[in-house]
Parts: C-alpha cells; sequence; structure tokens
C-alpha cells in the first residue's frame, strides 16, 4: 500500500501494463503523470515540443506495436485534436492511450472545458478514474482496450483526481507485450486518403456498437444498492462527494463513460424510485442518459460551473429537496486582504515588465475615467505561462491571454487593423517553441510592424521547470541539441533581433525604445534564468532608512520581498534574491538600495 | 477507530505540501484510510496555500466539508484567519505568529489584520486556538525551513498518532544533511505544545 496522487497512480499503472513511448507537453494539472514516467530508464518519455507533436510521436509508436502513452492537460488537447481524431480513425496495433487532464474550477488554466464531449466527438472510448487507486487500475484496462478494439483510448482526470493522493495497492508486475516493435506496411490503415478515410469510419461505427457490448461487463462500472427511493449515476471524483452526501443512496459508478453501458444503467434506472446524476461541469452523462428514454436530472440543481465538493452537492441536493436542511454555516472572516500569486523574487520577467509599465503609461488604465474606454499607449498581447501574472497590479501589463502562442498572431492583426498605437506580443521560450514559431513566420511573411518579446528563462517555469527544446536537456536527462531562439528567428527572416539581459533595466528601456520605433518585425530576446533554478542566493538587499524618502517606487514592481511596515519600506531579506537581481536598486531615484 | 480531518496551510515557499506529505504518509503507516489535497492555484511563491488531509477508517472526498474541519494548522496568521470558517465548532487552531504581508498590504491597499481580529475570527468557532512563535523557534534553531517540521511537531500532540512513526517518516522525507535538524524542531514543537494540551483539553 502507497499514498499516490492521481498523476502518479497513473505514470506507475502505465509503467506497470508496459508502456514503452511516454509523451506529453507540461501543463498543469497533467505534468507529473510524465515526470513520473521518466524516471523509469528503461522506456522512452519525452517532453514534446507542443500537444500536437507528442499526439504524433505516440501515434508513431503505436503503429508500431509498442505500447504509447500521451497525456496533456485539457486545452493541450485541442492542440492535439487534429491527430487524436485522425488516431480513431486509423486505429493502433499497440495500446495507444491519451490522457486528458481537465481543470474544473480553473485553477491553473484558460477556461474549464469538459473534454468528455472529446470521447464522443472522436468517437473513442473513454475511462474516468474517482481515485489514484481506479487511476491506477484503469490504466491497465485502457492499453487493453485499446489494443483489442484497435482505437486510441481516452483516459480524462481532473484536477482533484490528479493532484490528490489516496492509498494504492500496485498490484500489477510490469510487462511489455511487444519488446521487438515493427512497424508493418498497411496502407488502408495508415494512409487517409478518402479511399481509405471512408471505410474506416464505417469500422470504427461498428467498434463503437461492440464497446457499448464490452461496457455493460466492464468491471469498474459498479453497483451499490442502498435505499431504492434515490439512485445515484456518477463518475470521477463527483463520486466520492455524491457518496459523502448520501450515505445511504444506491450508487452507479461508472469508470467507463463512453460509450454508456445503456443496459446497465437502464437495469439501476428500473429499481429506483428517482434517478438523478451528478457529475462535474456539463451535463455528459445526464444528456446521455435521457437520449436512451430515462427520466433523469442533475444539472437542474448541481452547478454547472466550477469544481464540485461535498458542500456544493449537499447545498443544492438540499435546494432540490432530496437532503434535510442541515443549517446555517459560518461565513469566511470579512475584510481580509487577499494573497493573489505574484512573480517570485527575482523573476527575470519584472524587470521587463517594469519597463512596459512605465513606457506604456499602464497605470493610468486602472485609474477611473467615468466608464470611458481606454486606449492603452502600448497594446501588449499576452501569452500563457509565469508572465500571465504580469496581467495583475501593480504591473498591469497584459491586454489580452488566451492560448499559448496566440499573442503574436493578435498582435499582427491589431497592427493590420489599423491601430493608431504600437503593438507588443509577450512569450515565453518554451511557448514560443510551442506555438510561437508559426506565428512570428507569418507576421515576417505578412511584413507585420510589430515588436515581439520572448521572454527566455531558460525552462518551462510555471508548471514546475521542465525542460523544452531550447534547455538542451531532455525529458529524462540527457544532453541534447539545444534550439537557438536567435538563430532561428533570423532563419526565419527577423532582420532585428536583440538579446537583452533580463536584470538591465537601462538596456531594457532603450531596447524597448528601440524596437518600438522600427518599421519591421523586431524581436527581444529577454534572457534570464528562472530565479528558482539558482539555488544560491548572496548579498540580500537593503533599504537605507536615512536615504529612502518614502516614495514607495520600489513597491510598484510587485517584488514579493519588498514590504512596507508603519509606512516605511523594506526588504525582507529571507525573500530577496539579492545580487542576481538588483532591479530595485537599479531603480530606485534616492540610491537608498544596495547590499 | 478514530478520525480526523485537517487543514494546513501557508503561503507558498513555506513547506505546506510537504508538511501535509508527512502528515498523510504518517497516517497511512498507522493504519488509517487517507485522502490530501493541495490547492496551489497558480502559486509558485507568496501565494495562499492550503491542504486538506484526511485520515479515518475509509475515506470518500479528498476534500473537507466546511465547518468541518477538526483541527487547522497555519504557518502564517493572516491564512488562518482565511480558513477559520472551516473550522467545526470546538476545533483547533494552532497558529503560527508569523505575518507576511500581501502586497496589497505593503501598497498600503489594504490592512493586515491584527492579532485580536485574528483571534476574533477563530473564537467564532472555538476557543482552542492556540498562538506559536514557530518562525522564531525556527530561527533560533538556525534554519528557518524548518519550521514546517516544527509546527508538524505542535499537531502531533493532538493527532492519533505514535511519536515513532512520525519520526520514522520525517527521516524518509528529508535528506540527510537536514535530517537531525528537522527532528530537533520536530521535537520542539512537541514540547510547545505539550504544555499547552495538559493545560486546556
Amino acid at each position: 500500500m502507497q499514498l499516490l496522487s492521481g498523476n502518479e497512480a497513473l505514470a506507475l499503472g502505465a509503467y506497470h501494463s508496459g508502456v514503452q513511448v511516454a509523451s506529453a507537453y507540461p501543463g498543469t494539472p497533467s505534468t507529473e503523470i510524465l515526470e513520473n514516467l521518466a524516471r523509469f530508464k528503461d522506456i522512452y518519455a519525452e517532453w514534446s515540443t507542443n500537444e500536437k507533436v507528442a499526439m504524433e510521436v505516440a501515434m508513431g509508436a503505436s503503429y508500431t506495436g509498442a505500447r504509447a502513452m500521451v497525456s496533456m492537460k485539457h486545452v493541450g488537447l485541442n492542440v492535439a485534436s487534429d491527430p487524436f481524431i485522425a488516431a480513431s480513425y486509423t486505429g493502433t496495433i499497440g495500446g495507444l492511450v491519451v490522457v486528458s487532464a481537465d481543470d474544473p474550477q480553473i485553477h491553473s488554466s484558460q477556461n474549464e472545458q469538459d473534454n468528455r464531449h472529446y470521447a464522443r466527438l472522436a468517437k473513442v472510448p473513454m475511462l474516468e478514474p474517482t481515485d489514484s487507486q481506479d487511476a491506477y487500475d484503469l490504466m491497465g484496462y485502457a492499453f487493453d482496450i485499446s489494443e483489442e478494439f484497435d482505437t486510441p483510448v481516452l483516459l480524462r482526470t481532473t484536477t482533484r483526481i490528479s493532484h490528490s493522493k489516496s492509498v494504492v495497492d500496485a498490484k500489477r508486475k510490469r510487462t511489455v507485450k511487444n519488446p521487438q516493435p515493427t512497424f508493418y506496411f498497411n496502407m488502408q490503415k495508415y494512409v487517409m486518403l478518402p479511399v481509405n478515410a471512408l471505410p474506416r469510419h464505417a469500422l470504427m461505427e461498428k467498434r463503437l456498437l461492440r464497446l457499448a457490448e464490452y461496457t455493460e461487463t466492464f468491471p469498474l462500472n459498479v453497483i451499490t444498492w442502498g435505499r431504492r427511493d434515490l439512485g445515484i449515476v456518477t463518475s470521477g471524483v463527483a463520486y466520492q462527494y455524491a457518496r459523502e452526501a448520501f450515505p445511504e443512496a444506491s450508487f452507479l459508478k461508472l469508470g467507463m463513460t463512453w460509450p454508456l453501458p445503456e443496459k446497465m444503467i437502464k437495469e439501476f434506472a428500473g429499481q429506483v424510485n428517482r434517478l438523478i446524476v451528478i457529475e462535474e461541469l456539463d451535463p455528459f452523462l445526464q444528456e446521455n442518459i435521457r437520449a436512451m428514454g430515462i427520466e433523469v436530472t442533475g444539472k437542474e440543481f448541481i452547478p454547472l460551473v466550477g469544481e464540485l465538493n461535498t458542500q456544493i452537492v449537499t447545498e443544492s441536493s438540499i435546494g432540490a429537496g432530496l437532503l434535510p436542511d442541515s443549517g446555517k454555516l459560518l461565513p469566511p472572516a470579512q475584510g481580509l486582504p487577499r494573497r493573489p500569486p505574484l512573480l517570485c523574487p527575482g523573476c527575470p520577467h519584472t524587470g521587463i515588465y517594469f519597463v512596459l509599465n512605465s513606457l506604456g503609461q499602464r497605470s493610468k488604465l486602472l485609474e477611473k475615467k467615468n466608464g470611458e474606454p481606454q486606449e492603452p499607449k502600448l497594446i501588449i498581447t499576452g501569452d500563457i505561462g509565469c508572465y500571465t501574472l504580469g496581467a495583475l497590479p501593480p504591473l498591469n501589463v497584459l491586454d489580452t491571454t488566451v492560448c499559448m502562442g496566440a499573442g503574436i498572431g493578435q498582435a499582427l492583426g491589431m497592427e493590420r487593423a489599423g491601430v493608431r498605437n504600437r503593438v507588443v506580443a509577450v512569450i515565453g521560450d518554451s511557448t514560443f517553441m510551442h506555438s510561437g514559431i508559426t506565428g512570428l513566420v507569418d507576421a515576417v511573411y505578412n511584413e507585420g510592424h510589430i515588436t515581439i518579446l520572448i521572454l527566455d528563462n531558460r525552462t518551462t517555469a510555471m508548471t514546475g521547470h521542465q525542460e523544452h527544446p531550447g534547455t538542451g536537456i531532455s525529458a529524462q536527462g540527457q544532453e541534447t541539441f539545444a534550439v537557438d531562439i536567435e538563430s532561428l528567428a533570423r532563419g526565419i527572416g527577423v532582420k532585428d533581433i536583440k538579446v537583452i539581459n533580463a536584470f538591465d533595466i537601462k538596456a531594457l528601456r532603450n531596447g524597448l525604445k528601440d524596437s518600438l520605433d522600427r518599421p519591421e518585425v523586431s524581436v527581444i530576446i529577454v534572457r534570464g534564468s528562472c530565479v528558482m533554478l539558482i539555488r544560491k542566493r548572496a548579498n540580500p538587499r537593503k533599504v537605507d532608512t536615512e536615504k529612502c524618502s518614502q516614495c514607495n517606487y520600489c513597491l510598484s514592481l510587485g517584488c514579493p520581498a519588498i514590504q512596507s511596515a508603519d509606512g516605511q519600506v523594506f526588504i525582507e531579506p529571507s525573500l530577496c534574491a539579492g545580487d542576481i537581481c538588483t532591479i530595485c536598486e537599479q531603480l530606485c531615484p534616492q540610491k537608498a538600495i544596495s547590499a | 477507530m478514530e478520525k480526523m480531518d485537517l487543514i494546513v496551510t501557508g503561503v507558498g515557499g513555506q513547506g505546506v505540501v510537504l508538511a501535509s506529505d508527512i502528515i498523510s504518509e504518517t497516517a497511512l503507516a498507522a493504519g488509517f484510510d487517507v485522502k490530501k489535497t493541495d490547492t496551489l492555484g497558480m502559486a509558485q511563491r507568496g501565494g495562499s496555500v492550503v491542504s486538506h488531509v484526511r485520515m479515518g477508517p475509509k475515506v470518500w472526498s479528498p476534500l473537507i466539508q466546511d465547518g468541518k474541519v477538526d483541527l487547522l494548522l497555519a504557518f502564517e496568521k493572516l491564512e488562518a484567519a482565511r480558513w477559520s470558517h472551516h473550522l467545526r465548532p470546538g476545533g483547533i487552531a494552532i497558529v503560527n505568529k508569523y505575518e507576511q504581508p500581501p502586497l496589497s498590504v505593503s501598497l498600503g491597499q489594504d490592512k493586515y489584520p491584527a492579532d485580536k481580529e485574528i483571534a476574533a475570527a477563530l473564537k467564532r468557532q472555538t476557543d482552542r486556538f492556540h498562538f506559536v512563535d514557530g518562525t522564531g523557534r525556527a530561527k533560533e534553531l538556525g534554519n528557518v525551513r524548518t519550521l514546517n517540521i516544527f509546527m508538524l511537531g505542535c499537531f502531533s500532540v493532538f493527532a492519533p498518532l505514535e511519536v515513532e512513526t512520525w519520526r520514522e517518516i520525517i527521516s524518509r522525507r528529508l535528506p540527510e544533511n537536514i535530517r537531525e535538524i528537522n527532528l530537533t524542531a520536530f521535537e520542539m514543537g512537541r514540547k510547545e505544545m505539550e504544555g499547552v494540551r495538559i493545560g486546556k483539553s
């Protein structure tokens, strides 16, 4: 028995199931799956450039008979959806498992899309764990189903499953079914010309019918009888909340949620007085059960938006008359200051963001002007990563953030639409590799007049410091070729490329001013290692209270180490990054900050 | 078999996640069913962190229902107030006196709550709350990062778990170079709270 997070259990489950190739792009809450697999040196594990490439790597491996797994966050599956749906057409040889880690509540994402719809869209079977034991067990079934039914299998987890630890009995031993992968010529299966794809579609429909039979006896679709006045169909972590909120009800827990076991559901529904579905996000189970002609409710009282918990399930059910009122709860304490996430002390993004804030007069945007629309002096399109935090006060430097790579295309679109102001796109190094390159090609090809800031902190920081094609280290810790962003941009045709030290405020300001004046695509690579990668801290800065005029200019950096008590600014020595940063020292008008 | 539902909270970087990991593993070694879950949001450093740890004969949800937390272990005192409404009536709170002002406080936009306001927030639900100078003690020991293990020592006095199991799991989870100092921090936390417990419970 061991305590494993859902992600650790998925990784161990895949390893014991004989996975040979694993690929992923980091994304919360999926990242730890590949991180854990990469530790096993008898498999191949890679950080791919993006989720689409990761999917294609896993598909290729599957075609040779190797067992392959690809993992990503929910929005990653949007990026990978083209090959994912194609994989449903071609089918598999070696088991191919696609893990989608959804993020209800948007803990660390840009949306809370419900990826169960992808199973229906792609016509593939889907499995959903309710805890880490399920995650481990389902992974074994996933590979077997994939091979038996010639289909990729979608294994859908959520933040609360992936990032919760529970007890796992890891019963299996690793066995590899096909130690010598071999590719066999099979044009009808792999070459999706119309003449082949149409017959493959017909096979997919037959496959779904066979899967619908299979799921009727699937061991992790489980009925637990309790009182017959209420029957609850549920899956995923919602099962745990429902069990706790309704200790006496009858339950149908679905481990396989596409296709659905229609006979089993009908039988269950027939033996209870009232049938409800408790599920997170969309009424996926509910609508499909209703389509079977079964009377069922759920989303009439269970929220569609956000993560569930026992509290929400209980309160919603009280509202629907399913549970007795349990009395009033104590409200949260009022008037407490919030503690939003901030860029770290010594973050290499802080300096360039300060420069963008001051050159773009961004703080003015926060002043309320009778609700009149405000035009930023400098339009700044953003991206996904730690630097998204710069959208928050006091830096306030982003006008858009939607998905990886989007800022470059958006910047070009704004410029081409004819805005009067200069447009700057901000992107990270890992994200630039992920999907910024194509945007840059577009901007150069279409002769845009935009400035692109590549904040190169030498890692994929926000998800916990994963390697990427620019770092020169592989997912399994091997030294490898490091793609050089500067040469890449030059090869694309960018003429004005500057590489500037992320901790040199003067150089950043002058460089940015120069780029903004240029009538061409200008790229600034702002280079400075993520402070979390540098263990050594020396000489924390101090404020000389004699010299300090209490102008609070340094506080506008938003550095967590710079604090104030009774009107006097001080620098918390245990937080300050010291010599590697010195941005506050460079900025202080009174020269009151020094080592 | 007893059960215990607790929240461990603090600010990113204080070692909340490691602490709740150690609690969970200790509970597992003691034969409990265990679930634990962390909510970090986008915080790498400096944001609010909260872990739910549940131990009992059988645990369903990894998240504890509001108003049903048996014990609140807070590494920072504003965070204690923030989660005070999760405590059950008569629950226990152990609060490190340390204050880490959020940015809005440093910028003068918000006020950091006074100690008596934090106490009042807890008092709505319980009289059994204890302030300890964990950060001060950890500094005395020579490594402020031992705070989390000191706080575990405080918590251990109330936990249905054996001291030897704690020591074993702490030793397993921490690298050798910081093992001894952390075991000392654990003992200090235990001693700090033992007197309190005899006096109050």
